[in-house]
């Protein structure tokens, strides 16, 4: 039975710089790039040398402790390098592109046709499994196991976020072959969620196969972790899987025509670019490509992803496997006078959701420009309510953080771990009053939790 | 401001890692936090941050006092200037500067040790520690001087703001670990170890000895209700019956008078009136909560009512309404019992908290007339319980998800 669900809790931080719906179409890439570290705790294994010639859908790593899941390269051209930081540690795998995109051919019959197995093997091969993400503990879907659902957001709340109806434009085939792969993988149901404030594309409204569900109300709406809560929640021993509508696209592509098809289009965004727009893009290019010339300042973060999930790149780095945008806004790692921009200014430049600041007086269409800076110094909880305001969940947050940061596993689990991953705690994180990085803490909890209890 | 900044960037190597002033960091970014925001900025995670901090929250709460500090600086005046005419009858608004000097005479020396005492110890604690100045102290430093009665020695502050802070907070683990209020400890402390000067009849009238002139406040006399002896305002000439002693009570201490404040008292706590013009902030700002503050005033309102409907005595036929006028009651909902460190941390577990600490604190007052401060000592109770509630309600929550897993 489909869903639909009212958020009253949550935020929306409004920020200068949304994306207008104009796509540009990049050159091929000359360089991508493959970094192990967009997949947590996964350690790589190398398939391939530096030097050796590949082609789209190549091979280039496996898990080093589940051989199964493999990734792929995105373009053809040969091994340029095989980056490694402390401890011989596997960084980045860069591939240069030899201005082919030949493609790796691939064996896929009709979906409907194939066993379970047989998806699930295609997937496994081709490089395609990555893009299957596993609840509870947020890391890769482990194929030993049975999710008893899989949940996909048809758009995404986040401060900044890409239009999903306009990433997805015209690939109405392509998503509901995506789809239709995915109801392989699942005895349960796959789970659609559409926005119910704004109008969604035909693409995810004539989606067939799945269960369509509603949401409305503030970020964290988007996120499939509210909606996987509020739809079907996750108890212990249970796993759920999502998966990103855009790689749902990807993942249907190779279906039909055998190829592992990068392409996605991606949002460049944020306070710092003159004109920002769409790209059509290769997964993993360096984001000099599309930056150029397009900063407008000069002390800025990139970032991978949107600001409050992201990952902070090089203006010359390389766009994350997961993201579906690109983010600059100024860095705030500057001194900030108390009467004029610090804790006893007026400070209209302050999005704050405490009413100590005059964000609520301000104009709905007021958006801000909002930096780095931490805008105080971590200390202890103090502030309590001010978390549960933007978490809706029937979860107690200020608890399950307390009992991640305390590494107390029989606390953690009653508390409802196993539901969260680190990005529904982002904006208690934004919010938080003593500046802890509680993203960081959940992460830690659920490591502990994958190590004890898994 | 540039040549500030500019003055920190050149003194900065010095106090920074392998400085030759490293050691005096602490002190030093003690003073930098106070004029700048320091140039931390996000790691991973959360690229962007909420413009409140700590600093932030605790001017709220310092602003939130401003009017209670105000009209005690006032009301301290007044009494003062009674007690050396002897007359009782002066009318409230004369005088009004000589009042307002007599009364900042008295009052701002007491925030001044309390704040010289305590940020002497925070940062000495912080020294060791090596951590900067934490805010927390900010708001306990102003709390601590309202609590006080007006002529208690300055020594006397000071000892108890010392054995507040490191008793009451340090040894915790500083600001945010403490598990009782902070300003309440250092009243409780003169309480118990200098009950002489925290409450009978001599401390309440500041100022000098008036031969035959004796001030009280209305709780004192309330709990003399109790007794043989019932005394209302220093006449202690009413032996009659209840209804007498009532009205000569509310003639005294009306409850027009006692909700503007102008009755006997520790320094800030007199007036409701002001106490809700900081609640109107606080809650506001949603720096204090509204479910503490209302459920104590409701479970005060109901203790009356209790009290009432049993009427043994004259103490318990006082109305309701009128106990949450006087004795500080408004004042510890608004300022003390909403503290968000010792505090319950859950919803549910506030409304139970706020409910039982106004509750508790009607009937410590009318039924152990030997501890008048019934207010104080419930929340200081409360404070203990706080963690005991919220594990209930936490376990409730861990229930109902549980449940979830059997339906299902």
């Amino acid at each position: 039975m489909s869903k639909s669900i009212k958020l009253k809790k949550g935020l929306d931080i409004r920020l200068v710089g949304e994306a207008k719906a104009v796509k540009s179409k990049l050159a091929a890439p000359t360089i991508v790039s493959v970094k192990p570290s967009d997949f947590h705790n996964m350690t790589p294994k190398m398939v391939v040398k530096e030097g050796e010639s590949v082609k789209a859908g190549s091979i280039l790593f496996h898990d080093k402790y589940k051989e199964s899941i493999k990734f792929a390269s995105p373009i053809s051209g040969i091994v340029k390098a095989i980056v490694r930081g402390e401890k011989r540690r596997i960084m980045e795998v860069l591939v240069e592109s030899d201005g082919q995109q030949a493609f790796e051919s691939g064996s896929t019959g009709k979906i409907s046709e194939m066993s379970v197995e047989q998806v699930k093997e295609t997937m496994l091969a081709s490089g395609l499994w990555p893009f299957l993400n596993q609840r509870p503990i947020d890391v890769i879907a482990d194929p030993e196991n049975a999710p008893k659902a899989i949940f996909v957001s048809a758009f995404s709340s986040a401060p900044l976020a890409p239009d999903y109806n306009f990433l997805l434009q015209g690939k109405g085939d392509e998503f509901q072959a995506g789809l239709d792969a995915l109801g392989k993988l699942t005895s349960g149901k796959v789970h659609l969620t559409l926005n119910s404030d704004g109008a969604s594309d035909e693409v995810f409204k004539n989606a067939k196969g799945v269960e369509i569900n509603k949401i409305s109300g503030m970020h964290p709406g988007g996120n499939v972790g509210t909606q996987i809560h509020h739809i079907d929640p996750i108890n212990k021993g249970e796993f759920v899987w999502t998966v990103n509508a855009q790689d749902v696209v990807i993942i249907g592509r190779y279906f039909l025509t055998g190829k592992y098809d990068a392409r996605k289009v991606i949002a460049l965004t944020g306070s710092e670019i003159n004109d920002p727009q769409y790209f059509e893009i290769i997964s993993g290019i360096n984001v000099r490509e599309i930056l150029s010339d397009k900063i407008s300042s000069d002390n800025v973060r990139v970032i991978s992803g949107n600001v409050l999930t992201g990952n902070k790149i090089d203006q010359d780095g390389y766009i994350g496997f997961y993201h579906n945008e690109v983010t600059v806004i100024p860095e705030g790692d500057h001194l900030k006078f108390v009467a004029t921009k610090g804790w006893m200014s007026p400070g209209f430049d302050k999005f704050s959701n405490s009413r100590t600041f005059p964000t609520w007086i301000l104009p709905k269409s007021k958006k801000f420009r909002l930096d780095t800076n931490t805008n105080g110094e971590e200390r202890a909880f103090v502030m309590t309510g001010e978390l549960e305001r933007v978490f809706p969940f029937d979860i107690l947050p200020m608890h399950l953080v307390k009992a991640a940061i305390t590494d107390d596993i029989d606390g953690m689990e009653n508390l409802g771990i196993y539901e969260v991953a680190p990005e529904d705690f982002a904006l208690c994180e934004y919010v938080c009053t003593s500046k802890i990085d509680i993203q960081d803490k959940i992460r830690q909890g659920l490591d502990l939790i994958a190590s004890e209890c898994m | 401001m540039k040549f500030l900044e500019k003055i920190v960037h050149k003194h900065e190597p010095k106090f920074a890692k392998g400085g030759k002033l490293e050691k005096w960091n602490p002190i030093f970014e003690s003073f930098i936090t106070l004029a700048f925001t320091p140039a931390i900025t996000t790691k991973k995670g959360s690229h962007i941050r909420d413009g409140v901090d700590l600093k932030r929250t605790m001017m709220m709460v310092i602003l939130a006092l401003v009017p209670c500090l105000l009209f005690g600086i006032y009301n301290t005046g007044h009494y003062e200037l009674v007690a050396e005419l002897g007359d009782r009858s002066l009318p409230y608004l004369d005088q009004f500067w000589s009042k307002v000097g007599a009364g900042a005479f008295v009052v701002l020396p007491l925030v001044v040790v309390s704040y010289g005492v305590g940020l002497t110890v925070e940062f000495i604690f912080g020294f060791i520690n090596g951590h900067s100045l934490h805010e927390g102290f900010l708001v306990s430093g102003m709390l601590i001087p309202l609590v006080m009665p007006a002529d208690v020695p300055l020594w006397m502050v000071g000892v108890a703001t010392v054995f507040a802070v490191v008793i009451g907070k340090e040894i915790f683990g500083g600001t945010g670990m403490n598990i009782v209020n902070v300003a309440l400890t250092a009243r409780a402390f003169l309480f118990f170890a200098y009950p002489t000067s925290m409450s009978g009849d001599n401390v309440w009238m500041a100022g000098k000895e008036v031969d035959g002139f004796t001030g009280s406040t209305a709780l004192g006399d309330l709990a003399s209700f109790t007794t043989d002896k019932m005394v209302v305002a220093g006449d202690d000439t009413i032996k009659q019956t209840g209804e007498a002693v009532l009205a000569a009570f509310e003639n005294s201490y009306s409850m027009m008078d006692s909700f503007f404040g102008m009755i006997p008292g520790s320094v800030g706590e007199t007036s409701v009136i002001a106490c809700l013009a900081g609640a109107v902030l606080l809650i506001f700002t949603g720096v204090g909560s509204l479910r503490i503050m209302l459920s104590f005033a409701i479970g005060g309102f109901v203790g009356g009512l209790l009290m009432n409907a049993l009427g043994t005595n004259p103490y318990m036929d006082l109305p309701a309404a009128h106990h949450l006028l006087i004795g500080g009651f408004a004042f510890g909902a608004v300022f003390m019992a909403t503290d968000p460190v010792t505090a319950s941390q859950t919803a549910t577990g506030k409304i139970i908290y706020g409910f039982l600490g106004g509750l508790i604190a009607i009937l410590i007052r009318v039924l152990n007339p030997a501890y008048p401060e019934g207010v104080m000592l419930s929340i200081l109770f409360m404070n203990v319980m706080a963690p005991i509630i919220d594990h209930y309600v936490v376990q409730a929550n861990i229930k109902r998800r549980l449940k979830r897993l059997k339906t299902a």
